[in-house]
């Protein structure tokens, strides 16, 4: 992947100019950083599978806590944040062809599509973490569930700033760029600030889908559909026995029961926290690919890079394709 | 669509398979029907089958992703290998911790030590 001139043979964008120089041949340099990349999303497997590994114990040893926490989480945002990574899977995938294929104009939408889609799985996410913050739903030692939310749509507002701000620079860089005639910097910089307006898109399906969902379903399917005023106080605790001195209360008393969901929230923000993380990780590189497509860097004879950043946005993916059914379809 | 070779080129890329457009939108089309079948399924309750229906699903789902989108099919096998070997180290990881964990909760304490009597309810705190 590395760009180093070696005593180049040719002036065009093929493979001499990015033939690194410790390389016998493309060919070996393009086998080498695939092979690089998938030790790369080996490790990645395993960083995601500790946290795999707490959810697998936690949930073994405390089945209804789990399935308690299940309330707090929407199945329709999971669903449609999981569509949208599948798509945007589909938009890399395609791209990565038409890197092979040479068909630069169709590689620089895909990976602008793709981009938008990350904008927009992010913006469903900035949704229901700021609906949970509202009603305490938090991590362990924090989980504090009320009723209703007092503060209607603030935490919203201030999970929107990361994304305002990002539109703001990337506005201010489009002006920069534009004014001293930089043209391709220019056009990278609108495309990016396109992709990232995705964010309020996704915004607004995150905020739309439970309303259209709640107006279809009504008062039918509201013991199904997620409702954010329908909360459970603890019932009184069983009995308890003696163990060791100490007084141990009966599996899944309500107030154990309530620390335990307070475990799977721990669990729930790590996750896809760690996955939101990826998510913007992976945004940045595409964003690089994509300047590179449009300093038309890509070509038959070199497309490796995208094809690695292909790879890595798929583990994104597989990694949601797997947190969706454990985290949102329990219980 | 060929570039022209360079004379220094020694291999071609003939071996480098492009995937066909239909191919894509067949496995997109896959993907999209078993996550409505996954959503479906969640909705009702399979009882000690939840667990197993849903991860054999995601499976099929991530094995798609792997074979097709990241072209594990059409690659040598060595890049596959790699991958397998990952998994079997995540199945070893947590198939390991859970034999622990059964083995010693009778000793874990809970988080919790309580009275006999009925709880009190908790002063509803804002979060900390």
């Amino acid at each position: 992947m590395s760009e180093s001139a070696t005593v180049s043979h040719s002036s065009e964008g093929g493979e001499d100019r990015f033939l690194a120089h410790h390389f016998g041949s493309a060919q070996q340099q393009f086998d080498a950083g695939k092979l690089g990349m998938w030790l790369f999303l080996v490790t990645e497997v395993l960083f995601f599978s500790g946290l795999f590994c707490a959810y697998a114990v936690y949930r073994s040893l405390h089945p209804e806590a789990f399935a308690d926490a299940d309330r707090f989480l929407d199945v329709s945002l999971g669903a449609a944040n999981t569509i949208v990574l599948l798509f945007s899977s589909l938009t890399m995938a395609w791209a990565v062809r038409a890197a092979q294929l040479g068909q630069n104009e169709l590689l620089k939408w895909l990976l602008t599509i793709t981009l938008a889609c990350a904008s927009l799985f992010l913006g469903v996410k900035a949704v229901e973490y700021a609906h949970k913050w509202e009603i305490g739903v938090l991590w362990a030692g924090s989980f504090q569930p009320l009723e209703h939310s007092d503060q209607h749509g603030v935490a919203l507002l201030w999970f929107c700033v990361p994304a305002v701000v990002t539109l703001f620079g990337l506005g201010i860089a489009w002006t920069v760029a534009w004014t001293i005639k930089a043209r391709i910097l220019a056009y990278w910089i609108l495309l990016l600030l396109a992709s990232n307006a995705a964010f309020f898109i996704g915004v607004g399906a995150g905020k739309a889908i439970p309303a259209v969902e709640h107006a279809i379903l009504g008062s039918i399917g509201q013991e199904q559909s997620h409702d954010e005023h329908h909360g459970e106080t603890p019932a009184p605790v069983a009995a308890a026995y003696e163990f060791e001195g100490m007084i141990v209360p009966t599996t899944d008393s309500a107030e154990t029961k309530q620390v335990y969901t307070g475990v799977f929230f721990s669990i729930y923000y790590v996750m896809t926290g760690l996955h939101a993380v990826h998510i913007l990780a992976g945004m940045g590189v595409i964003a690089w690919i994509l300047w590179r497509t449009l300093k038309h860097h890509f070509g038959p004879n070199y497309y490796g890079p995208v094809d690695y950043v292909g790879l890595y946005w798929h583990l994104v993916d597989l990694v949601w394709i797997f947190l969706f059914p454990l985290l949102y379809l329990i219980g | 669509m060929t570039a022209s070779h360079s004379p220094a080129q020694s291999h071609s890329h003939a071996s480098h398979h492009v995937t066909p457009v239909r191919q894509l939108l067949a496995v997109f089309g896959a993907l999209v029907g078993l996550t409505i079948l996954t959503v479906i399924l969640g909705q009702l309750n399979l009882g000690s089958w939840e667990i197993a229906v849903t991860m054999t699903i995601a499976t099929i789902k991530a094995a798609l992703v792997a074979l097709f989108f990241m072209h594990l099919r059409y690659d040598s096998g060595f890049n596959a290998m790699v991958f397998g070997f990952s998994l079997l180290f995540v199945a070893l990881f947590i198939g390991l911790t859970m034999i622990d964990a059964e083995q010693y909760q009778p000793d874990v304490v809970p988080p919790k030590p309580m009275n006999e009597a009925a709880v009190e309810p908790k002063e509803r705190a804002s979060p900390e």
